[in-house]
């Protein structure tokens, strides 16, 4: 029951955010990133939004141009985990107002705060968006 | 206007502080049309980097920005290590925003093992005695990502003491802190989990006690036994989850706080397996979550689904497996993929506990299975290799190979590859069968399956049934070789199947006299020839070695072999390989010739493949032999082991002796282990003395070498008592196997019981048969072949659903009758138990009604002043309440009012909170329409905000989005004039990079 990574990346297969909760090389990113990307971009719509790859399972979303895309292992409830990427794009919109991929790209420290706030070691910790951006808005304020 | 409106938001967007160079950066990397042209930017950005980073005096804010830029080096995939150490000075900062990037971009950019963590510890220790709770915070998230084994003791004080703090991020955090330690070392932080579980688990907080469920989690998979007790309490407070009982912040999309949920879901899956006390206090929350979930969106799926799980993992209850079938029903027949696969998932759960659910859907199944989408086809196969028999292995298998054969990833082929020889090892039908199937999976994968598998076919095609039929067993070997010959027309062919048709057409090609020597002979040489692979040498092998058992059986049959052209050729070449192995094959093969009949006949008899060649390993034949050696003075034998032991020792010896003679270049001499003084000096001594003197070497040597004789223990550094801080774990450090293998079906004990009920169940669904027929017949276009393929896939229904579609055979109508007699005694036998069951059934399931405080207020009016001390009272008191008032428990719970609890709380804690808090833009509590999609409900996000981004462009001021929105609009106008200065415009190519994500 544990996510292993969370990647932005946009539909050219550029990466624009990546956190492991495994530690894997530069070499290996880089090869998991690409090969996930061109199997996510191959897809439909209408296709379900779970690809296996390797021993991950990948759940994905697409938000204008950007792919949000959570590894996990195999117990783990797929869509609770797609509805879980919903509420990041969610807790993003309302930190930045109408998030965009430029807003991840300026603020890359921040959107990785959001994150830090919402998962740890793997696991889905917060969902509740005053919890999540209290202490980062407080933060802002202070500095 | 749409250009407009991304002109004002590229205005908005640059960051306050940041200079133009890190905008400019950020959007060359945004506008970046290819890979290439991304890497070009990057290396540039290294070559920047190294220099400024070194300079002297850089401000602190700019080095935040350098390192964040190093981020972006090292997620675009080059190294960044040249500026790690800059990441690990920011940590030191005061300021709290500067040092929380310092530790977020060592999170990312260091593993736990790394050199440089120890320079971090300090730090870490710092922070987590600072005032400020973000600072603690900040760190304890970092001591989540770094902190490793060894380094544990050195920040668990202050974690534990942590777990105290007044505000509820610190303690949710140092609860995954703690959660991260057992992850890497149970061992080490046993004892203070055990200590403090009870008070820590239950937090009134709703975030914390959801961090604690994520230790619990791992608690209860590693020993479910142990926490048995605490299960009446999680179906407590799941039923307060379910009951809207938190507040309305913990909702997402009207589902109250669905990740809780869903984690005591897999908790009661674990404590209720195999446990029919445990399960029975469940059902009740179970129905609850099922009932509450709502279908419409994707979270109420998840929940529903998590629900299924839960239900099929516990002690099975005949009324919640039908609706958790009815609720799988609904997700095979959505429209939806997502839905579909969770379905197929559920499905292969359900048919665990009552394998006939899954003739209902067969049509659902094998669109699924036809479905163009792959991960739908693949999970539906992993649903079909679940539900393999003998009366449906061949059409699966079939399928399977179908799909393997559209595959390239060579992962998932030897995947599929493995489970296909699986599946056919247990269930094949015949040998025939068996063969036939086992030359397709050689032909598609042959390079990926292993070797293995190869030599047990042809074991199975020396050894036949293994009854003795014998007429059977050469039928079986002649299809093999036809077989074989047809495959080898085939232009590209993976090397293990060529070794195994070299195997079998060596030892019977020739067997039945359809063809002829010099004809299977010929195909040999072609298998060498056509097929040059990477195990090229090892074909080659096989293929001379087949060669020399059809020219020897030949000559035993009396006959004269003339070798043909190519077969001489073949030889020829073998016998001037570069590989001596090919050599000896092909000499052997030609000194064969030189033997009569007889001869070769007992080198190599016919079929002699099976039989077993016995040896005798005390080799009696050369008794006579070193009898007489020995009488003519010998040395006797000494085992291998021996003698080696003996020479090393002795080895080692001269090593010191000749050192003594040569150069020295180490200043002490090394301390002589006191084993040295015992042995006496062999080299001098004559042979036939050094073997006894050796021999008494040993066992001097030995004991001293296997345990710590008092000599021996003296010349050694004592590391026993002293604690290692750092360095790699030392191997006597036995971390704790935790066998994380959760036992989920352990129910075979009920099975009986489980069947009969389910099949109650089955009827139960009853009434909504009806609706799903005429679902049926309003599609006739169902194609007969589909049909004929859920029927063979599915046996047992043909009969019932569609008589005209044939049966695929007599094996399988027996299969099926023999299943209906087999339930049919099973519920005769089962049924005294069942009317037990329900009767006994009313009284536990009678729903207590948790939240009804009258009759027991009596009971729990003295300890309900203090909230905390209640909940600890409460779990001692569920430790020691006998199992047999099952009741008691739950009755007792609803004093733990978990909501109140957390309202007071809140009102002291984080009224800081409410006031920062903006209003929901995203509205959560909209009504949620049929259609059930959260894109209803964001069409309203984005209408609104694109009311909001309208008077931005013009740089109206509106006080109302002013408010609305995170950043203000002020502010924005100000990043608005900066990025005009830093000369940011709207670019052409890249549009997306504006677009909204929620759109």
């Amino acid at each position: 029951m544990t996510i292993r990574f969370v990647l932005l990346v946009n539909k050219q297969g550029q990466t624009r955010l990546a956190q492991y909760y495994e530690y894997l090389t530069i070499e290996e990113r880089r090869a998991l990133e690409g090969e996930i990307v061109r199997k996510c971009l191959s897809r439909s719509d209408s296709q379900c939004s779970f690809i296996e790859h390797r021993n991950h399972k990948v759940v994905y979303r697409r938000y204008a141009s950007l792919f949000f895309l959570v590894g996990v292992d195999g117990d783990e409830n797929e869509l609770a985990i797609l509805e879980f990427i919903h509420c990041l794009v969610e807790t993003m919109d309302r930190y930045f107002g109408n998030v965009c991929e430029l807003d991840i790209m300026f603020h890359l420290e921040k959107a990785h705060f959001i994150l830090e706030e919402m998962v740890m070691n793997g696991c889905v910790v917060e969902i509740n968006k005053s919890n999540i951006l209290t202490p980062i808005q407080l933060m802002d304020k202070n500095s | 206007m749409e250009q407009l409106k991304n002109i004002g938001r590229e205005l908005a967007i640059g960051s306050q502080g940041s200079s133009k160079e890190f905008l400019e950066l950020v959007k060359a990397i945004g506008e970046a049309k290819s890979k290439a042209e991304e890497e070009r930017l990057v290396m540039e950005e290294i070559e920047m980097l190294k220099k400024k980073i070194v300079e002297p005096d850089v401000p602190r804010k700019r080095m935040k920005e350098y390192i964040v830029r190093l981020v972006y080096v090292e997620m675009l995939g080059h190294d960044a290590s040249f500026g790690y150490i800059q990441a690990v000075k920011m940590t030191h900062d005061d300021n709290l925003l500067l040092k929380r990037t310092g530790y977020l971009a060592v999170t990312l950019f260091l593993n736990e093992d790394h050199d440089l963590i120890i320079l971090i510890i300090n730090t870490i220790q710092k922070d987590l005695r600072s005032d400020n709770y973000l600072v603690c915070c900040a760190a304890l998230t970092a001591v989540c990502k770094l902190i490793n084994e060894e380094t544990i003791p050195a920040v668990l004080p202050q974690v534990v003491e942590l777990l105290g703090h007044q505000k509820e991020a610190v303690r949710k955090k140092a609860v995954m802190a703690l959660h991260r330690f057992h992850q890497r070392s149970p061992a080490t932080v046993a004892d203070v989990i055990s200590k403090l579980s009870m008070k820590i688990m239950h937090d009134v907080d709703p975030s914390v006690m959801s961090a604690c469920l994520c230790v619990l989690f791992d608690l209860i998979s590693a020993d479910a036994n142990s926490y048995r007790h605490l299960t009446n309490s999680y179906v407590c407070i799941l039923k307060q989850v379910v009951e809207h009982r938190l507040p309305k912040q913990y909702n997402y999309h009207n589902a109250p706080a669905p990740f809780i949920q869903i984690k005591l879901l897999k908790i009661l899956a674990l404590l209720g397996t195999g446990d029919k006390g445990a399960s029975n206090n469940m059902y009740n929350v179970l129905g609850d979550v099922l009932k509450k979930a709502e279908p419409s969106g994707n979270i109420g799926n998840a929940l529903i689904y998590e629900c299924i799980s839960t239900i099929t993992a516990i002690h099975p209850n005949s009324k919640l497996l039908e609706s958790a079938a009815a609720q799988t029903s609904r997700f095979l027949k959505s429209e939806s993929h997502n839905l579909k696969y969770m379905g197929i998932d559920a499905l292969g759960r359900i048919i665990k506990i009552n394998p006939d659910f899954a003739e209902e859907h067969q049509l659902a199944v094998i669109d699924c299975l036809e479905d163009p989408d792959d991960t739908l086809k693949r999970k539906t196969l992993e649903l079909l290799y679940k539900m393999t028999k003998s009366s449906n292995v061949e059409v699966i298998v079939d399928r399977m190979i179908c799909y393997m054969k559209t595959l390239t990833d060579s992962h998932y082929k030897t995947d599929i590859a493995s489970r296909c020889i699986e599946l056919a090892e247990r269930f094949a039908p015949s040998n025939q069968w068996f063969i036939q199937t086992m030359n397709q999976v050689f032909e598609h994968a042959g390079d990926l399956v292993p070797p293995k598998v190869a030599h047990d076919l042809m074991r199975l095609i020396a050894e036949g049934a293994g009854e003795e039929d014998e007429d059977a067993d050469s039928e079986l070997r002649s299809s093999a070789v036809e077989s074989y010959l047809q495959i080898l027309v085939e232009p590209k062919l993976p090397s293990l199947l060529l070794q195994v048709i070299c195997w079998v057409l060596g030892e019977y090609g020739t067997a039945d006299g359809t063809h002829s020597a010099a004809y299977i002979i010929e195909r040999l040489c072609d298998v060498a020839e056509a097929h040059p692979g990477d195990d090229v040498v090892k074909v080659k092998g096989y293929a001379i070695s087949a060669i020399t058992k059809v020219c020897s059986f030949e000559i035993a049959a009396g006959k004269k072999v003339h070798l043909i052209p190519e077969c001489q050729a073949f030889i020829d070449e073998l016998s001037a390989s570069h590989s001596t192995d090919l050599q000896q094959r092909a000499y052997e093969l030609q000194a064969l010739f030189a033997f009569d009949s007889s001869v070769v006949g007992a080198v190599l008899p016919f079929d002699g493949s099976a039989d077993d060649i016995e040896v005798d390993q005390s080799l009696p034949f050369l008794n006579h032999y070193v009898k007489s050696m020995l009488s003519k003075g010998a040395k006797p034998y000494i085992p291998a082991n021996e003698r080696q032991a003996a020479t090393t020792l002795a080895s080692q010896h001269v090593e010191s002796y000749v050192s003594s003679h040569s150069l020295r270049f180490d200043p002490y001499e090394k301390p002589q282990m006191p084993i040295m003084a015992l042995t006496p000096v062999t080299t001098l001594q004559s042979d036939d003395q050094s073997i006894d003197i050796s021999q008494k070497a040993t066992q001097v040597f030995q004991p001293s070498f296997d345990a710590d004789t008092p000599s021996s223990e003296a010349t050694r550094l004592r590391l026993e008592g002293v604690q290692r801080k750092w360095g790699r774990p030392s191997y006597n450090n036995n971390s704790a196997s935790s066998s994380a293998g959760a036992e989920r079906s352990t129910n075979g004990a009920s099975n009986g019981l489980d069947i009969e009920k389910a099949s109650g169940g089955k009827q139960g669904i009853v009434p909504q048969e009806p609706k799903y027929v005429s679902d049926r017949n309003k599609q006739p276009e169902i194609s007969a072949e589909k049909q004929k393929l859920a029927a063979s896939l599915f046996g047992g229904v043909t009969s019932k659903a569609d008589s005209s579609v044939r049966s695929s055979g007599r094996s399988q109508k027996q299969a099926s009758t023999n299943r209906h007699v087999g339930t049919a005694k099973r519920m005769q036998t089962v049924d005294p138990v069942d009317s037990r069951a329900q009767a006994s059934l009313p009284a536990a399931t009678a729903p207590p009604d948790l939240l009804d405080f009258g009759e027991e207020e009596v009971a729990i009016a003295a300890s309900s002043k203090d909230p905390m001390k209640d909940l600890e009272g409460l779990f001692d008191n569920t430790g020691s309440v006998p199992s047999s008032q099952p009741t008691a428990p739950v009755t007792n719970l609803p004093n733990i009012d978990l909501m109140s609890l957390y309202d007071s709380d809140l009102g002291l804690g984080s009224g800081l909170v409410s006031s920062i808090r903006v209003p929901d833009m995203i509205p959560e509590n909209l009504p949620n329409n049929d259609s059930g999609d959260r894109l209803t409900v964001l069409d309203g996000l984005v209408t609104t905000s694109g009311a909001v981004a309208g008077p931005k462009v013009q740089g109206e001021t509106s006080a109302s989005s002013a408010i609305k929105k995170g950043p203000s609009l002020e502010s924005s106008l100000e990043k608005h004039a900066r990025s005009r200065q830093v000369g940011v415009t709207p670019t052409g190519p890249h549009p997306d990079l504006f677009k909204d994500l929620l759109k």
